[in-house]
C-alpha cells in the first residue's frame, strides 16, 4: 500500500488496539472430539424460539431436525451429534444476566452419524430454493448478530440488492475464527459467496478482508480467480470494520441513513462463516451444527482456534485446549463487544465466535474518574456521535436527553470507553440507557393492551347483561301472550256476548 | 375623533358579546388535563385508588382532590408521571413500591370457584368451574382485586419473573462520569 493509498484509505473513526489474533490464528485447525452430551439451546438466533418437535428417548442422527422454526424471523435447531434426547430443559444462557433458557439435551452415541440430503448442482434450481434450503438448514448471521439468513435473503431480493458484501473484517482483538475459515476453507466461502448473490440476485461480491490477514487474502484470492464476480477487497485493519454500516462505507463509498437498513442502500452484507454454512445446507444439505470457535486468552494455554458441535459445554471446550490458571473472566465474542459470562457451564450457540478466558491482568477494569471533556471519545465513535454528552445525560438520569442526542445509532462498539483517558465506563451507560428506554417502550405497550383488555371485558359484560334483559324481556313478552292466549278466550266470547 | 371612539367601541362591544356567548355555548366542559392523566393510569379500572375507575380518580387528580401517590398498580413510576404533569412535589420515600407485581395461583390449594376470574378487570385469569385457574401473565395487571375475593388464599401477588428479554443492563456504578 502505497503512501497516498495509505492516506485516503485511512478511516478518520474508530481505535486501532494491539489485535492478540496471534500466534492463536496461525496454529492449525483443531477439532473437537464429540462430546457425550450437548445442550442445544431453542434460541440462538434473534427472533422467535424454536419449537421441539422430538420427544424424551427418542434416537436422533446429526443433522436431524429436533426444534422447528416458530414465527416469520427464526430458525430451526438441528441435533449436532446422533444420540438419545434424554431432556427437554433449562440451561444458562450465554447472557450477561446468567439467567437460563431453554434446550435440549442429547446423549452422544458416538457414531456422528450424519442425515444430509446433498443437492448437486443449486444453480439450476430457482434463487427460492436456495434460500429455502438456507432457512431449512438454520443458517443464521454467524458474525455474532445471529440474524436468520433466510430472511435477509428475502429482504435483498425484495429491495433488489446489486452487491453483496463478504464481511471478512473480523476486526474484534483476540478473535480469528473468519481468519481460519478463509485460510482453510477459502473454496466454501467462495461457493456460499455465489449462492448467496444467486440467491439475493445480486451482480457482484465484494469480500472486504482486514489487512492484517495476508493469508486468508491470499488463500481467497486463489479460491475467487475462477469467478471475476467476486472481487477480494483488503481493507485497512481498524476497529470496528467489521461492523456493517462501517464496512459498506469502506467499500462502496455509500453510508447508510440512521433509520435505515444496510440493503436499502442497494447491499447486503453476509459474514464469511455464515457464507460457508450456506455452502453447507445449500449444497451438502448440511444444516448448521457445527462451526470454528477461537479460544484464546491470557488464561489458556495453547490458543487457537477449534471446530466443536454446536451445544458443547464451554467447559468441556477449555479443558481440550487447556488452561494455564483459573480464568479471571470469561467472554463470549470479542473483547470489545463480547457478553461476559458468570461461568463455564454454558453451551456454545451458533453466534459464539470466541471464547476467550483472561488472567488477572487482562481482566482488570481501572477505575473510572471525571470526564475531562477531551473530546477523544467523538473521534474515535465510528457513528459520528458525542459520546461525553450522551453519557453525562444518562448519569443524571435524563434517558430522553441522551436520546435527543441519537442514542438508538450507537453500535455499542466501545471504542469511546477504549479510548477515554479517565477510563469512564461509557458503553455501559448507553447499554443501560437503551435497555431502559426500551423496557419503558415495552411498558407504554402493556398499558395499551391493559386497557385494551379492560375495554373489551366491559363491553363484554354490557353485553350479557343487554342480552340477559333482552331475554327476560322476552321471556316476560312470552308469559304475558301465553296469559293472555289463555285469558283470551273468555274475553273474545264477553266481546262477542257484547256485540251480540 | 368621536367617530373613530364610537366606532372601536362599538366593535369592541360586538366582539366581547360574541366572545361571550361563545364561552357560554362552545365550552369545553370537562378539563382537559382529565384525560391526559387518565392515559397515565393503569386503566385496568381496579378500583383500589377508592374511585370507580381510572376516568373518576383522574377527575379527582385534576382537581387536586387526591394525591399522586393514589395508584397501588402504578407504583413509583405513575406516581412520578403524575407529579410532573400536574407540576406538584412528591414525596415518594413513604410510598411502599414492591415493583411490578403479578398475580399467581398456587394450584395446590384452588378449588375451582370462579370468583377471581369475574373480578379480573382484563380477563387475565382462565379457568372453569372445579379447574385449577391460572393467570395469563402478559394480561394482568397487578390490580390484585382476584386476591381479596380468593376464599383459600390460592391467589397471591409476587413480582414479574425477569427474562431474557426482559433484563436490562444496570446503571454503571462510578463516582464521576
Amino acid at each position: 500500500m502505497g503512501f497516498l493509498d495509505r492516506f485516503l484509505n485511512k478511516p478518520s473513526w474508530g481505535v486501532h488496539p494491539d489485535d492478540h489474533k496471534r500466534p492463536g490464528a496461525d496454529v492449525p485447525l483443531r477439532v473437537l472430539p464429540t462430546p457425550e452430551r450437548v445442550y442445544m439451546p431453542l434460541s440462538q438466533h434473534v427472533g422467535g424460539a424454536a419449537r421441539p418437535i422430538v420427544l424424551v428417548g427418542q434416537k436422533v442422527l446429526k443433522g436431524q431436525l429436533i426444534a422447528e422454526a416458530q414465527g416469520n424471523i427464526s430458525a430451526p435447531i438441528h441435533a449436532s451429534v446422533s444420540g438419545t434426547v434424554t431432556a427437554i430443559g433449562d440451561v444458562t444462557a450465554p447472557h450477561p444476566s446468567g439467567l437460563p433458557f431453554k434446550a435440549i439435551t442429547i446423549d452422544s452415541d458416538g457414531l456422528d452419524r450424519w442425515v444430509a440430503n446433498p443437492l448437486a448442482d443449486p444453480f439450476s434450481v430457482a434463487p427460492e430454493e436456495v434460500a429455502r434450503r438456507a432457512a431449512l438448514g438454520g443458517v443464521v448471521g454467524l458474525g455474532g448478530a445471529t440474524f436468520p439468513s433466510a430472511v435477509k435473503f428475502a429482504l435483498g431480493k425484495r429491495l433488489k440488492v446489486s452487491t453483496l458484501i463478504v464481511n471478512g473484517g473480523e476486526c474484534e482483538p483476540y478473535l480469528s475464527s473468519d481468519d481460519r475459515i478463509m485460510r482453510d476453507f477459502a473454496d466454501q466461502v467462495v461457493d456460499g459467496a455465489r449462492l448467496v448473490m444467486y440467491a439475493i440476485g445480486a451482480s457482484e461480491a465484494l469480500v472486504g478482508i482486514e489487512d492484517n490477514k495476508p493469508e486468508a487474502i491470499a488463500a481467497m484470492r486463489k479460491a475467487a480467480e475462477p469467478y471475476p464476480e467476486v472481487k477480494i477487497r483488503p481493507v485497512p485493519a481498524r476497529y470496528p470494520m467489521g461492523s456493517d454500516k462501517q464496512l459498506i462505507q469502506t467499500l462502496t463509498g455509500k453510508e447508510v441513513p440512521s433509520d435505515a437498513r444496510a440493503a436499502e442502500v442497494g447491499v447486503l452484507v453476509h459474514n464469511v462463516s455464515t457464507c460457508a454454512a450456506v455452502h453447507k445446507a445449500v449444497r451438502l444439505g448440511q444444516p448448521l451444527v457445527e462451526r470454528i470457535v477461537t479460544i484464546n486468552g491470557g488464561a489458556i494455554a495453547n490458543p487457537g482456534n477449534v471446530f466443536v458441535p454446536l451445544g458443547t459445554m464451554i467447559g468441556e471446550v477449555l479443558a481440550f485446549v487447556g488452561l494455564k490458571e483459573a480464568p479471571s473472566r470469561l467472554i463470549l465474542g470479542g473483547p470489545m463487544m463480547g457478553t461476559p459470562l458468570l461461568h463455564d457451564r454454558i453451551p456454545i450457540v451458533k453466534g459464539a465466535s470466541g471464547i476467550l478466558a483472561f488472567n488477572a491482568a487482562e481482566a482488570m477494569v481501572p477505575e473510572a474518574g471525571p470526564c475531562i471533556r477531551c473530546g477523544s471519545c467523538t473521534k474515535a465513535c465510528p457513528m459520528g456521535l458525542l459520546p461525553l454528552e450522551m453519557a453525562a445525560r444518562i448519569k443524571v438520569g435524563d434517558l430522553e436527553g441522551a436520546e435527543a442526542y441519537a442514542l438508538q445509532d450507537c453500535i455499542s462498539c466501545g471504542c469511546c470507553a477504549y479510548v477515554c483517558p479517565s477510563h469512564i465506563p461509557l458503553v455501559q451507560y448507553f447499554s443501560h440507557a437503551k435497555g431502559e428506554l426500551t423496557a419503558a417502550e415495552r411498558t407504554k405497550l402493556r398499558t395499551e393492551a391493559t386497557k385494551r383488555l379492560a375495554e373489551a371485558k366491559a363491553a363484554r359484560i354490557e353485553r350479557e347483561n343487554r342480552e340477559k334483559a333482552e331475554a327476560a324481556a322476552r321471556r316476560k313478552a312470552e308469559r304475558d301472550a301465553a296469559k293472555a292466549a289463555t285469558a283470551a278466550p273468555p274475553v273474545t266470547t264477553e266481546k262477542q256476548g257484547v256485540s251480540a | 375623533m368621536l367617530m373613530s371612539v364610537g366606532s372601536l367601541a362599538a366593535m369592541g362591544l360586538a366582539l366581547g358579546s360574541v366572545l361571550g356567548v361563545a364561552s357560554r355555548y362552545l365550552a369545553v366542559e370537562e378539563n382537559p388535563i382529565e384525560a391526559e392523566l387518565q392515559a397515565m393510569l393503569p386503566g385496568s379500572q381496579c378500583g383500589q385508588c377508592g374511585y370507580v375507575g381510572c376516568a373518576q380518580a383522574a377527575a379527582a387528580l385534576a382537581k387536586g382532590e387526591a394525591p399522586v401517590t393514589l395508584c397501588p398498580p402504578g407504583g413509583k413510576a405513575t406516581a412520578e408521571a403524575l407529579a410532573a404533569k400536574l407540576g406538584v412535589k412528591v414525596d415518594l420515600s413513604k410510598v411502599a413500591d414492591t415493583g411490578p407485581q403479578i398475580a399467581e395461583v398456587t394450584e395446590e390449594i384452588c378449588i375451582g370457584c370462579c370468583r377471581c376470574m369475574k373480578v379480573c378487570p382484563t380477563d387475565a385469569i382462565i379457568g372453569a368451574a372445579k379447574q385449577i385457574h391460572n393467570v395469563i401473565r402478559e394480561a394482568c395487571t397487578g390490580c390484585s382485586s382476584c386476591v381479596d375475593v380468593c376464599p383459600t388464599e390460592a391467589l397471591g401477588m409476587m413480582p414479574i419473573p425477569v427474562t431474557l428479554q426482559h433484563w436490562t443492563w444496570p446503571k454503571p456504578a462510578s463516582a464521576h462520569a
